[in-house]
């Protein structure tokens, strides 16, 4: 399958137009759908009019960039201006946004053409794309197995070609754990790189957008188109935005860091272990150091993580109240009656469990206990990585413990749910960005290297991770 | 605590959830093992200072586009179901 840049060169020498490449691509969707089930809704008609307006542009000599007739899709979480978006929840069927998101903004004006919006877990609470409000989508590689999540449409999407690239949302590894399991790359920026305006929120101190693509050059591409401060989010950093001039840079002389305690989670399957290690084994032939780093903390994290998140999602989901926008529960005879039975109706399972423990660790009581708690490991989580980062350049380990699992053999313990988030959610609680590139398989599944570097070092991330496709791609 | 977060569960569901919940604050108790008397507690991880901006109108919604996925509206105004049942005033 052809990369971005590709395409773009096609598009340009006139091979093919943007209306025949979306066209293509339909088609993709239409074979491959009844398989995958990746998208929630598909956009034909709006795609139809942007590959239009990329054609006349690429026919009028006007401004094209990289992405101007690159047919893509966009997460169910990120709002479309007059296109249905529901986070993947029955409570917000039928919500039209009356904006776009920033991140769809920044594509549309690079020349999006938008396929469709693609299946997440309900509210992106997930790591199988199992807790959506409408279907689950399935794993290309065997359709009896989990894309991983809550990001799962989009990876699924890219994998089985039926997009040329994705945006996710990452809040705990939503785009690192089903890019690593559905075999695509998928990267969460450093927490500020892309603003977060019109994102349904889930935990606002952890989530980040970022790019699911085919190759690390790909997903380079679309987050310098979707980076940079924006007035509408005032995390949002103003920071140079340049991923793409350091990229071929090679990893000839950088330390990559191997942190002791990733390789000794539970649940880390040893196919897993195998292959991340055969990677590193390349990449140190490649010219890197790989050097020993300690994280003491990582056995906290996941319970760190499983209070901060359902503490900020309880918050944030008080605005899903059948006033302003989505389901309301008519039979209702008063206000109070209204909140609880639409929300009873509009929440999957998933979602009422973290709204109940955010509550819980938010409640005058618990509140020391738990939340004011787990902020505290949250300082020393942050800190065991700046520590690590004074030895090496970045931290490389498997981005998820297992290969993908089959639908339905986690949804009854959510503990061991929680735990395919083991590796990821270090780098949201510390706010680093990071990286899923495909090395390799274990049991003929797909398996992820993640590669976390420190804020704003984006761009290395990217580095490392291209310099692993060469080698890897070379063998 | 299911009221509190507004959720309506019936019953058997309180008890389903109750054993689940239980069994994830087991795990979250693992947190009292670490010694955090003297850690200042992270809320935001990326440094920024307040970042403001002119206070100059912006574009914006119109009343319409900001009522357009509203359930009930009137008269230019969301509609809210009554605090007290209907006839109980």
């Amino acid at each position: 399958m052809a990369s971005i840049s590709e395409l773009h060169d096609r598009l340009g020498r006139r091979e093919i137009s943007a209306g025949e490449l979306l066209e293509e691509q339909l088609t993709t969707i239409e074979e491959q759908e009844p398989r995958v089930h990746a998208y929630l809704r598909l956009t034909a008609e709006l795609a139809r009019a942007q590959a239009q307006a990329a054609d006349r542009l690429f026919r009028e000599g006007g401004p094209v960039g990289p992405l101007t007739g690159i047919p893509a899709a966009i997460k169910d979480v990120l709002s479309v201006q007059g296109v249905e978006t529901t986070a993947g929840s029955k409570i917000l069927a039928g919500y039209r946004p009356p904006f776009d998101a920033t991140a769809v903004a920044r594509l549309k004006a690079a020349g999006l053409v938008l396929l469709g919006i693609t299946n997440c877990d309900e509210f992106a609470m997930g790591s199988s794309t199992e807790n959506s409000g409408y279907f689950v989508t399935r794993n290309p590689h065997d359709p009896q197995r989990v894309p991983g999540g809550s990001s799962g449409g989009s990876a699924a999407a890219v994998a089985a070609g039926e997009a040329v690239y994705a945006l996710g949302t990452d809040t705990g590894g939503s785009i690192r754990q089903p890019a690593a399991l559905c075999g695509v790359v998928g990267m969460k920026p450093t927490y500020g790189r892309v603003s977060r305006y019109g994102l349904i929120a889930f935990a606002s101190s952890l989530d980040q957008v970022g790019p699911l693509s085919r190759s690390v050059e790909d997903a380079a591409l679309v987050l310098e188109a979707i980076a940079g401060v924006d007035a509408r989010d005032a995390t949002s950093a103003d920071r140079p935005v340049d991923f793409l001039s350091e990229l071929e840079a090679g990893v000839e002389g950088l330390r990559l860091g191997v942190p002791r305690e990733y390789f000794q989670v539970e649940g880390l399957e040893p196919g897993v272990r195998s292959a991340v290690q055969e990677a590193l084994r390349r990449l140190e032939r490649a010219g890197a150091e790989l050097v020993d780093v300690e994280l003491p903390h990582t056995d906290y994290g996941l319970a760190a993580y499983y209070i901060i998140a359902p503490a900020e999602c309880s918050s944030n989901l008080a605005r899903m109240d059948s006033v302003r926008f989505g389901l309301r529960d008519e039979s209702a005879p008063n206000l109070l009656e209204s909140y609880l039975r639409t929300r009873r109706a509009g929440f999957g399972p998933e979602v009422r469990r973290r709204v109940m423990l955010g509550t819980y660790a938010l409640s005058s009581g618990y509140y020391d206990a738990y939340y004011l708690k787990a902020q505290k490991i949250r300082t020393l989580i942050a800190e065991d990585f700046q520590r690590a980062f004074r030895d090496c350049d970045a931290i490389v380990s498997a981005t998820a413990p297992t290969v993908a699992f089959e639908i339905g053999a986690k949804m009854n313990d959510p503990l061991a749910m929680y735990l395919n988030d083991v590796l990821t959610l270090g780098g949201n609680l510390a706010g680093l960005p990071g990286i899923s590139v495909p090395c390799g398989t274990s049991e003929g599944l797909p398996v992820g290297l993640q590669v976390l570097t420190p804020h704003w070092q984006d761009a290395r991330a990217l580095r490392v991770a291209r310099a692993y496709e060469m080698v890897r791609d070379a063998a | 605590m299911a009221l509190l977060a507004r959720l309506g569960l019936e019953p058997e569901e309180e008890e389903f959830y109750a054993a689940q919940l239980g069994g994830i604050l087991a795990h979250i108790d693992r947190l009292r093992e670490v010694d955090t008397e003297a850690i200042p507690p992270t809320a935001q991880v990326v440094p920024l200072a307040n970042r403001l901006r002119q206070d100059e109108p912006l574009p914006r919604l119109s009343p319409e586009e900001a009522l357009a996925n509203a359930p009930e509206t009137r008269d230019g105004y969301f509609v809210v179901k009554a605090i007290q049942d209907a006839g109980d005033a």
